[in-house]
């Protein structure tokens, strides 16, 4: 019955109500799937999803045309790594950060999906400069396991969150020895333990279905409810020896399983190695690696692990012991080799500026010409902040990308949308066209004009 | 510094303009104090490395102080000889055509914390903030300054920045002496001071203060305890430089030295121009408030997030403003930013800088005036150009810190500091080419060897590498 009930509700949100027929023609239209922007090209929109996008795409009699003459049209940027939604103000604001429990009893049972708060700054900020969706992951805390984080949208509703669970977030590098007590060799071990304390409540799960005629349901890994398993029953006994707490441990089971996926945040090569290992190890993990800066002097490794990487853009420090290696080439040395990868904002001092996301995409165009370096393409640059980290955790067939059946994030730009100078024109969340207007333009306008006025500022609104 | 006293700087109001005027106005000296403070007692021992004449044709330049032509520019001797339209080409002069290519004025970072937040980030190298008081104005930044910090190199070869100034941090009401740097790599801090530069003071609202000692259960943990604090520090500074004007006068006991108290007497006396971070409008009229309270000029008010809604009084009080384009909302005192912050402060008249306070947004500011300059044209802010938004990088910090008549430009007789773009600085595809720094080549694209790599890089995974 709860079942049914939520399967409804998630049917009932996946089309908005507002959605409507429309084509936007004559734009310069890039699809996200890597390839280079088509003049003239039209995006066809119905139901909240992508019918059409191309030179040839027909216009439906019943659409409004929107005129895209000179502006770029793409795929709403997808933020492969943030903390978006969770906090309004980082510092010194109480009550308004949700992004870590420094205090709480839990690790991987946390869920950021009823922290989301769609109505925070950030959201309307970012919305307003063509971030669509975004990948939201909590801080670790006392754990190397963060929790589930969530795929959310940036639309101007109170229905932010797109899928709940959808990945579980580990530290396993330097902050992951942090939270293990010190080292790296702790973290591996708390890892490898909590895999096993997953292991014996999963005794009491569910079996995963692979039947024939049945998806299988590691292929469209979701947790639909962080309940919905028996191992909180009597009969789901423990060892006596176990370190998390049962909802921890219960919350593991489906990263266990494979039908969540595990993003897995290292930056050092031999961490990143060491990870590559657990994955032989753990077979049935579906890990991603997350931040990843010396990922280039292990491409080989990486490409043939298959595992998706969402890397920084353009850490070039040794900010860290970790990150010696780091270079605005790693992005495009791993992508030569053949490295499933994508872009994140994994610095926390750029997880609200996801805005930022396309700019750093074009630095690394910028780097096709500065000899020595390894730049990526215009059209390849678009798929790292688009479809390619949409891929990276199975929503390929979702978002991310221009391709017919997608849903309908589209971005109209004055410019071409790499260069920071241009900016989001109309920005469509599943077909609906969203409200630009934030705190900051609202202050602009307030603050534009300086002389004094009949009454205070405070009543220009 | 040729002069120990300095009356006519305080007089004018202004800071290092009137500097070069102050022997002028000293008086005859009755009699000869037997002591004497050593105002320079770390002196720089930067020398510019050797150049050849170089001439770089063809380009789009921007001139740093608002203009922009097609033609030529010509350093030698360590100094911009011309820029004009068609130069001649003289013997023994490197020609570089400079077709679709762009130069400029070295970028100048009116405030960073490369050397003293260094990477790697660790505690051993934590040495920006002596948060143990919330006065310090006894500590000098340069004595934290690593010189192997590898993000110099990035600044450099990335962000075209020729000169930074470089701050201690904001937990203190007073956080000490900052200092100006070549971008120059050196053995010591020293080897890359600034020639000439004048010292300048870190000084801090808001936030931090209240926080960092606030938490702790001490003064201030409000911001009317960071006026009390900051009121009472120059009130002290005031009575401290009235006993060694006295003595400097008359002679008689050495009064009582204070480092603490040097320092901001030198700010009495305008030899040290006073940088304060702070971020709201009402906090940076109570600092204007107080300037005037004790007789000190602000240089620039830095972070400023909130400049653009008092502009006009910067404009009044000639104070420049140093902020990014778009950070926002990472502490409450930065929730009111607006994207436009930069024009509109340039369009009210006032002094607009673009800073960076982070060593991965310094190696791009450029494309953090790139985004200020099309924000402010989206908003429908006129007289904006790539030219003016120049002014922003350059001419604009270069007054900041007391160094205009030195660098900041390309007019003849200055220092040689130098960017080759290979296209429009405001795109966001282009790229240094070429920098050269008091006229010697310091980083060219197309030579690895061209490419300085910190001691701590060596050997290193990476070592060398384009980064």
């Amino acid at each position: 019955m709860i079942r049914a009930l939520i399967a409804a509700l998630l049917v009932a949100t996946a089309v908005p109500a507002a959605a409507e027929t429309i084509a936007i023609v004559n734009g310069n239209v890039a699809t996200g799937d890597g390839s280079e922007p088509i003049q003239g090209g039209t995006v066809v929109i119905r139901d909240g999803r992508i019918v059409d996008a191309g030179q040839g795409a027909r216009v439906p009699a019943d659409a409004r045309v929107v005129d895209a003459n000179g502006k770029w049209v793409t795929p709403g940027i997808v933020a492969g790594f943030s903390r978006l939604g969770l906090a309004d103000v980082d510092l010194g604001a109480d009550g308004a950060d949700d992004t870590s429990a420094s205090d709480g009893p839990f690790s991987a049972a946390i869920d950021v999906a009823p922290a989301i708060n769609p109505l925070y700054t950030p959201i309307a900020v970012n919305r307003a400069d063509g971030v669509t969706r975004a990948f939201v992951a909590p801080s670790a805390a006392k754990s190397i396991f963060a929790g589930q984080g969530a795929v959310i949208d940036t639309g101007a509703d109170m229905d932010p969150v797109m899928r709940a669970r959808a990945f579980q977030f580990v530290e396993l590098g330097e902050t992951g020895a942090d939270d293990a007590g010190g080292s790296r060799a702790s973290a591996h071990v708390l890892f490898r333990n909590a895999l096993r304390e997953a292991r014996e409540l999963m005794r009491y799960s569910e079996p995963v279905r692979s039947a024939r005629g049945q998806p299988d349901e590691r292929e469209r890994p979701v947790v639909r409810n962080p309940n919905e398993s028996r191992l909180y029953g009597a009969d789901a006994r423990r060892s006596d020896d176990v370190l998390l707490t049962r909802f921890d441990a219960a919350a593991l089971v489906p990263v266990l399983q494979g039908r969540q996926y595990l993003l897995v945040h290292v930056e050092r090569a031999s961490d990143i190695l060491q990870v590559i290992d657990l994955a032989r190890e753990f077979p049935s993990l579906k890990i991603v690696l997350v931040g990843a800066s010396e990922g280039w002097l292990v491409a080989s490794d990486i490409v043939r692990s298959g595992i998706p990487v969402i890397a920084s853009a353009v850490n070039d420090l040794p900010a860290t012991f970790e990150q010696l290696a780091a270079t605005q080439s790693n992005v495009g040395r791993m992508r030569e080799a053949g490295v499933k990868v994508s872009i994140g904002m994994i610095d926390d001092n750029d997880t609200r500026q996801l805005f930022s996301e396309r700019q750093y995409a074009g630095n690394l165009v910028a780097l096709t010409k500065l000899p020595g370096a390894t730049g990526v393409s215009w059209g390849e640059a678009l798929r790292l902040i688009t479809s390619a980290p949409a891929e990276a955790i199975g929503l390929g067939g979702e978002i991310g990308s221009l391709e017919p059946g997608r849903r309908a994030d589209v971005v109209i730009w004055s410019g071409d949308p790499l260069d920071p100078r241009s900016a989001a024109e109309s920005v469509f969340i599943d077909g609906v066209q969203q409200p630009l207007e934030t705190h900051q333009t609202k202050l602009l306008d307030r603050y534009r004009h300086l002389p004094r006025g009949e009454l205070p500022e405070a009543y220009r609104h | 510094m040729a002069c120990n006293k300095l009356t006519a700087a305080l007089a004018a109001g202004v800071g290092a303009a009137a500097l070069s005027g102050c022997a002028a106005f000293a008086p005859p000296e009755k009699k000869a104090a037997a002591v004497q403070i050593n105002e320079d007692p770390y002196p720089s021992t930067y020398a510019r490395y050797p150049g050849i004449p170089t001439l770089i044709r063809h380009a789009t330049i921007f001139d740093g102080v608002g203009g922009q032509l097609q033609g030529d520019v010509l350093i030698a001797d360590g100094v911009v000889k011309a820029v004009e339209p068609n130069l001649m080409v003289q013997d023994g002069t490197q020609v570089i055509d400079g077709t679709g290519k762009f130069v400029t004025p070295g970028i100048i970072d009116v405030h960073s914390h490369l050397g003293d937040y260094p990477s790697p980030g660790v505690d051993s190298l934590s040495d920006g903030n002596e948060a143990t008081g919330p006065v310090r104005p006894e500590v000098w930044a340069e004595h934290s300054v690593w010189p192997q910090d590898p993000g110099f190199s990035r600044a450099l070869m990335n962000g075209g920045v020729t000169t930074l100034q470089i701050l201690p941090g904001s937990a203190n009401l007073f956080g000490g002496r900052s200092v100006v740097l070549k971008n120059v790599p050196a053995r010591t801090a020293q080897g890359m001071k600034f020639p000439g530069a004048p010292y300048g003071l870190k000084m801090a609202c808001g936030e931090n203060p209240k926080r960092v000692y606030g938490s702790k259960g001490n003064m201030p943990q409000t911001r009317m305890g960071n006026i009390a604090m900051t009121r009472q520090t120059w009130a002290k500074a005031q009575e401290y430089k009235r006993k060694w004007d006295k003595y400097a006068e008359e002679g008689g006991d050495v009064p009582d030295r204070d480092l603490a108290m040097d320092t901001l007497k030198g700010v009495l006396e305008g030899k040290i121009l006073v940088h304060n971070h702070c971020y709201r409008a009402d906090e940076m009229a109570n600092m204007i408030d107080m300037s005037k309270e004790f007789g000190y000029h602000i240089a620039a008010f830095h972070h400023a997030v909130e400049a653009y809604k008092i502009a006009d009084l910067l404009r009044e009080n000639d104070i420049c403003a140093a902020m990014w384009s778009d950070w926002y909302g990472f502490k409450m005192e930065s929730y009111d930013a607006v994207k436009e912050n930069i024009p509109l402060v340039y369009n009210a008249g006032a002094c607009a800088i673009v800073h960076s306070d982070d060593p991965n947004g310094i190696q791009r500011l450029n494309q953090e005036a790139a985004k200020a300059l099309a924000d402010g044209e989206r908003a429908g802010i006129p007289n904006l150009s790539e030219a003016i938004a120049w002014t922003w990088l350059s001419s604009n910090p270069a007054k900041a810190l007391g160094i205009f008549d030195k660098t900041g430009s390309l007019a003849p007789g200055k220092m040689a500091d130098v960017v080759l773009w290979n296209g429009d600085p405001f795109s966001i595809y282009a790229r240094p080419e070429r920098v050269w720094i008091d006229g010697a080549l310091m980083y060219d694209a197309n030579d690895p060897r061209r490419r300085p790599v910190s001691d701590f890089e060596l050997g290193q995974p990476g070592e060398g590498d384009v980064k």
